[in-house]
């Protein structure tokens, strides 16, 4: 399939990413070329085949619920460079 | 003599039998990395003072990491400008089983962007060039790795392999490249591209460097559940010379058009080396070959467009500018990703959205499946498969960079078996007339690194490509 303009700035808005004319315009056409590439798929027949999500057999994965601690929260915090106060990131409103 | 063109146990029988001290070891790769570096840049960073352990299996032996995996004393970049200041809290297992072993670590080696691609190109900060040829890509995504085996400014490095990402480069570079089983090496604070296909592994001078480093860095790790807790055999006794018992399976869909004929030759020569070693080679068929790249590119995208959204400006990354909050992600990740970053999340944004998710992202798990069992049933007929790891030599650099797809059809023989979650190996098995090494890949069931090991060591017992140097 060829993705449209139109398309590839939706998926931009949906991926919080911007994007200027000259990009919509590059990116529409490398997509759809990989698309189209991609939709070979559609002639494989997968009725009634399983997905697989996890390759090697692992389910259900668990640990014991026991609190460790990390230690480095101010490393963690540190990580970010918006301003901190009070040990927590300071960002723009919300709503 | 210089140790910087030792492999790994060399190295460590100069260390042992005082040819040199580990001092002098770090210092002569140090002078190394100075002087050749520039022309290579496969280093992000180096550290001017590494420190130096006097006891372990690795003790005092230089190695790099890629710059995808944490490291507690060092940045960590991704090869990305949205972490260009990050500077992580905590080191991955893998770099702490490595230190343990009294590893010196000597620096981050470059790659493609979040491990996004197949030549380097896409890393925000530099071009990395192949030793052989610095007109030439490395490979990717774990180019700076392979070109750093290769050139000797460490040795080992390691790397990580989603879709080939390891296997790649190596062949482009001519080290050995391995590449695991599905959870056999922990990801933990492995900066996560496409999570239910990467891995991490080693390049490496040699199969036998490879064994040991496996040893040392393969097994459970509660911090990662998907590893397994499949036992951990010696890989290093398990080295064999010679092939008899094992049959190795040629797959028919690897040799297609596209195929460089060069690229053919070196690896049916490779295979009747295999043959020669004692090994029984049947034609075996993998059905679905064609469909893996395809479930592949809806698969990988899908999985990179979540582990992305985490990069939003407020914990990781350059803190967006605008109004509102929403506005500052739009900033923050406008302005740090590349843009193979960026079509990868738009093209996994799509695969998912609302009204395609069945159409893309079904079927792709569900031709996943059809690829897995293909692997399955011919696992049941052969130990190992060998097979070319690209179609072609390294590229030049600048060759594909404006087309994705022909980016993306580099990675169409390692896809496959990262689908299906089975280790491989790319060990050098030849050049084409301008020079430029070749690689044989070896594929075996999953957890069956001990085979792959072993026949990788006979090939490479019986040949001497990987000894090979480039002239730098």
């Amino acid at each position: 399939m060829q993705l449209t303009a139109e398309q590839v700035r939706h998926i931009a808005k949906l991926a919080r990413i911007n994007l200027t004319d000259t990009e919509v315009e590059r990116f529409t056409t490398q997509m759809g070329d990989v698309m189209q590439h991609i939709e070979k798929l559609s002639a494989l027949d997968t009725d009634g085949v399983p997905e697989t999500n996890q390759v090697t057999g692992l389910t259900r994965v668990t640990r014991p619920d026991a609190v460790e601690d990390f230690g480095k929260e101010k490393a963690l915090i540190a990580c970010s460079q918006n301003p901190i106060q009070d040990n927590q990131i300071k960002v723009k409103k919300s709503i | 003599m210089d140790p910087t063109a030792l492999n790994l146990a060399d190295t460590k029988a100069g260390l042992a039998a005082g040819d040199f001290t580990a001092a002098d070891l770090a210092a002569a790769y140090t002078s190394r990395i100075q002087k050749l570096d520039e022309k290579i840049g496969a280093y992000l960073h180096t550290d001017p003072d590494p420190a130096i352990a006097e006891s372990g299996a690795l003790a005092g032996i230089p190695f790099a990491h890629k710059d995808l995996i944490c490291t507690a004393d060092m940045p960590t970049t991704a090869g990305s400008k949205m972490l260009a200041a990050y500077q992580p809290a905590h080191s991955a297992t893998v770099h702490q089983r490595l230190a343990a072993a009294g590893a010196t670590c000597l620096g981050k080696l470059n790659l493609d962007e979040f491990a996004l691609g197949s030549s380097t190109e896409n890393s925000a900060y530099q071009l990395t060039h192949n030793p052989w040829n610095l007109d030439c890509v490395p490979g990717g995504t774990s180019g700076g790795s392979a070109a750093a085996v290769a050139a000797d400014l460490c040795v080992f490095a390691t790397g990580t392999d989603t879709g080939g990402s390891i296997r790649q480069p190596a062949s482009f570079c001519g080290v050995t490249g391995l590449k695991v089983t599905y959870g056999r090496v922990s990801r933990y604070g492995v900066i996560a591209a496409a999570s239910s296909l990467d891995t991490v592994g080693f390049l490496t001078k040699t199969v036998r460097d490879a064994a040991e480093l496996l040893q040392i860095a393969a097994g459970r790790d509660p911090r990662d559940a998907t590893t397994g807790d499949q036992p951990v055999p010696d890989y290093v006794a398990g080295l064999r010379t010679d092939l008899h018992g094992l049959k190795v399976g040629v797959p028919k869909e690897y040799f297609i058009e596209g195929l460089h004929p060069e690229v053919e030759t070196v690896i049916r020569a490779g295979i009747d080396q295999l043959s020669e070693l004692g090994a029984e080679i049947v034609e075996v068929s993998l059905p679905h070959t064609d469909a893996a790249l395809a479930a592949y590119y809806i698969i990988n995208p899908s999985e990179v467009s979540t582990n992305m959204a985490r990069y939003d400006g407020i914990r990781f990354g350059p803190a967006g500018q605008g109004d509102d909050l929403v506005e500052t992600y739009f900033d923050a990740r406008t302005k740090g990703f590349g843009d193979e970053v960026k079509r990868r999340i738009m093209l996994g944004t799509f695969a998912l959205s609302a009204g395609y998710a069945d159409q893309f992202y079904k079927k792709a798990i569900q031709a996943r499946t059809l690829v897995q069992q293909d692997f399955e049933r011919v696992f049941e007929q052969v130990d190992l498969l060998a097979t070319p790891v690209a179609p072609t030599t390294a590229f030049r650099i600048g060759e594909k960079s404006d087309d994705p797809l022909e980016m993306y059809l580099a990675d169409i023989f390692t896809i496959p078996a990262s689908l299906a979650g089975v280790p491989g190996i790319s060990v050098p098995a030849g050049f084409d007339s301008a020079g430029m090494p070749i690689g044989l890949q070896l594929l075996a069931g999953q957890w069956q690194e001990e085979k792959l090991l072993a026949a990788g060591h006979a090939f490479q017992m019986a040949t001497e490509h990987h000894l090979k140097k480039p002239q730098l």
